[in-house]
């Protein structure tokens, strides 16, 4: 800004200080050039070797699936009592992780949380490719695949329609829907910063290509006035789709008349457990680049530390509904609810019930104390936990219910075959390869956004250029 | 710097940090221009009101989506399950808006956020990938940390010598004009 001009900023007591979004007091062009820069150099040998070992683990994937497709579903662990074994579970799974991007973009939006800026396009992307991941597994598990088609309302040659009486039809809507108005969002919020990058461009193949997808976009007044009101509106749209989503995704089991699942808390107890794993996917990706890329001033430690604060509050919501459902179903004085919930703790999966306690509710409580919150590392592993708890939560409920319902002659156990860990780990590098090609390619942070909340943006601040009392005028 | 009107696409007047832009820019709105434009890497918050800029429509937009996504919705479940071929399942009615409300909310929401990008689009006139400014050598910083006023010859109020005068005394530390 403004060369050598010294400005006075008033500085408000330390007690109400806060660090600020950006750290360093970095002017505005530096946030384009450490975003641009990631794109901009030589691809690291890091990356490399992390997008061959994402890549080759995709093709696992593909394998596994081409081998599922062409031999039948006896390939997986599933058989009579458990028919929605680690499918139903790594889909539950993914798609809660996918629920964070949208929680920052939109509901974080929505409540004026500034801090959002640095990591909601990150968290977006991640949203976008873990909903990819989540829709393999409901579309292979349905046994012919070549037929999954029938899931949507087109017409066939039965002449027959879907039945949009059942909630595995709403989610359906639910799930497509909330992928395309997730890429939508992302692609909108995109647009100003592929001009970032089309303006900085030095190659004609990046031009081009940049240029193309930023539509032109000049960075106009008028068109922000417009940009700004669509912004909002997609964060309205975006806050009452999230919540629906995995209530939808809730309903599938809630609807149906089996102990443990049959239970109207599922739907908050959800939606609380996708928010707390999505945000822990995303310090789990986040702790990680913003040392990669050098971008330690723009996701600070106060980052860290806030969503550290919302992994902890969720986790809390979760901890919470883990109890009420228990006290619920010794309340309802229902045997069978009663026994599904003693059998979870201490029958046969017992262990997978107190690996969910475990991660979900004891390991989070360590985001009360701010040395654990500001501590990278540990951060870091505690997120792991969590999505390893949230995994096993959604496999204690799949599988826990089926594997003793209410005949006793209708018991199993379940176990998985390595055709389903294949398959699973394979989505983590279908996860990965998109993800690493997004940093790659694309920018990271929101920059245009970030720009919006640092204080020399701002035309009422003094490094903004306002003149005494705070007015531009 | 005798060039016709016709070939002039504009005057470009350069600002250092969002304040000063604002100032100019709300006296710029006072004195009554109609075709000009701020430019800036970021929406500088509170510019539409020095522009004078109207509430944007982009709202109509998402509302007419959203409507029809959830009659479009209703309709074709009612058609589908009720009418086109009904099926008993659990004995529970061939239509019922409760059923049928999850997945029209779903596509009240789709067709509501398509609404709102392509009106963000047909609003902006947008994509529009040639314009007389991306050629402008300085202008790619209005991405990066520069604003720009814009001033096209098109503007009734628009005289070569007393603008780029005017935009010069708002403080602005560079004034250009632009090719078409």
């Amino acid at each position: 800004m403004g060369a050598a001009v010294k400005v006075e900023v008033p500085v408000p007591p330390p007690e109400l200080a806060r660090p600020p979004l950006v750290a360093n007091q970095r002017p505005l062009g530096w946030i384009s050039d450490a975003v641009a820069r990631i794109s901009e150099v030589k691809t690291p040998m890091w990356w490399w070797l992390a997008f061959g070992i994402s890549f080759t683990m995709m093709l696992v994937c593909f394998a596994m699936i081409a081998h599922l497709m062409s031999t039948g579903v006896g390939v997986w662990g599933l058989g009579h009592p458990v028919m929605w074994g680690w499918a139903i579970v790594n889909f539950v799974w993914w798609i809660g992780i996918g629920h964070a991007g949208t929680l920052i973009s939109a509901i974080l939006f929505l409540l004026r949380q500034r801090w959002r800026t640095a990591v909601n396009r990150a968290a977006e992307a991640m949203t976008i490719f873990a909903v990819m991941c989540a829709g393999i597994f409901p579309v292979i598990h349905v046994g012919r695949i070549w037929l999954a088609w029938w899931l949507f309302p087109l017409p066939n040659a039965n002449d027959i329609w879907p039945q949009f009486r059942s909630p595995l039809m709403w989610d359906v809507f639910a799930v497509s829907t909330y992928f395309t108005v997730s890429v939508l969002f992302w692609y909108m919020g995109l647009i100003p910063d592929l001009a970032v990058y089309r303006d900085r461009a030095r190659t004609k193949l990046r031009k081009f290509f940049y240029g193309l997808f930023a539509l032109g976009w000049t960075g106009s007044n008028r068109h922000w006035s417009n940009y700004e009101k669509a912004y909002l509106i997609l964060a309205g749209l975006s806050t009452p789709l999230v919540l629906s989503v995995h209530s939808i995704v809730s309903l599938d089991f809630a609807v149906s008349q089996l102990p443990g699942w049959h239970t109207t808390i599922f739907p908050p107890y959800f939606v609380a457990g996708a928010i707390f794993s999505g945000f822990g996917m995303v310090l789990t990706l986040l702790i990680p680049i913003r040392k990669l890329c050098g971008l330690e001033d723009i996701i600070t430690v106060r980052h860290v530390d806030l969503m550290c604060k919302v992994t902890l509050a969720t986790g809390s919501i979760v901890g919470y509904a883990y109890g009420m459902e228990v006290f619920i179903a010794w309340y309802s004085g229902n045997p069978y609810e009663r026994f599904a919930f003693w059998n979870r703790a201490f029958g046969p999966y017992w262990w997978a019930y107190w690996i969910m306690i475990a991660c979900n509710v004891l390991i989070p409580q360590l985001f009360w104390f701010k040395k654990v919150r500001q501590h990278m590392l540990t951060v870091w592993i505690i997120s792991v936990l969590v999505n390893v708890g949230m995994w096993f939560e959604r496999f204690v409920i799949v599988v826990t219910t089926l594997a003793r319902e209410f005949l006793p002659a209708n018991w199993g156990y379940y176990t998985p075959t390595w055709v389903d860990i294949c398959t699973y780990l394979g989505t983590f590098g279908l996860f990965f390869t998109f993800f690493l090609l997004f940093m790659r390619f694309l920018p990271v942070i929101a920059i245009a956004e970030v720009k919006g909340v640092t204080p020399q943006a701002d035309p009422h601040h003094p490094l903004g250029g306002a003149r005494e009392g705070g007015h531009h005028g | 710097m005798s060039q016709s009107a016709s070939q002039v696409y504009g005057v470009i007047a350069e600002f250092d940090n969002p304040a000063a832009t604002m100032r100019a820019a709300e006296r710029l709105r006072d004195e009554g221009f109609r075709r000009w434009d701020v430019f800036s890497p970021y929406p500088v918050h509170g510019m539409d009101q020095a522009m004078g800029l109207k509430n944007s429509k982009v709202g109509w937009f998402s509302f007419l989506g959203g409507v029809s996504g959830y009659t479009i919705g209703m309709l074709m479940i009612w058609w589908m399950n009720a009418v086109d071929y009904p099926i008993v399942v659990g004995g529970k009615p061939y239509f019922s808006p409760f059923s049928a409300f999850p997945p029209s909310y779903e596509l009240t929401i789709l067709f509501g956020a398509f609404g709102a990008l392509i009106g963000m689009l047909v609003l902006n006139r947008l994509p529009r990938l040639h314009h007389p400014l991306l050629k402008h050598r300085r202008f790619a910083l209005a991405s990066h940390d520069r604003f720009f006023i814009v001033i096209e010859t098109a503007d009734p109020k628009y005289q070569p010598d007393a603008t780029r005068q005017l935009l010069e005394s708002l403080g602005s530390t560079r004034v250009e004009t632009v090719e078409e």
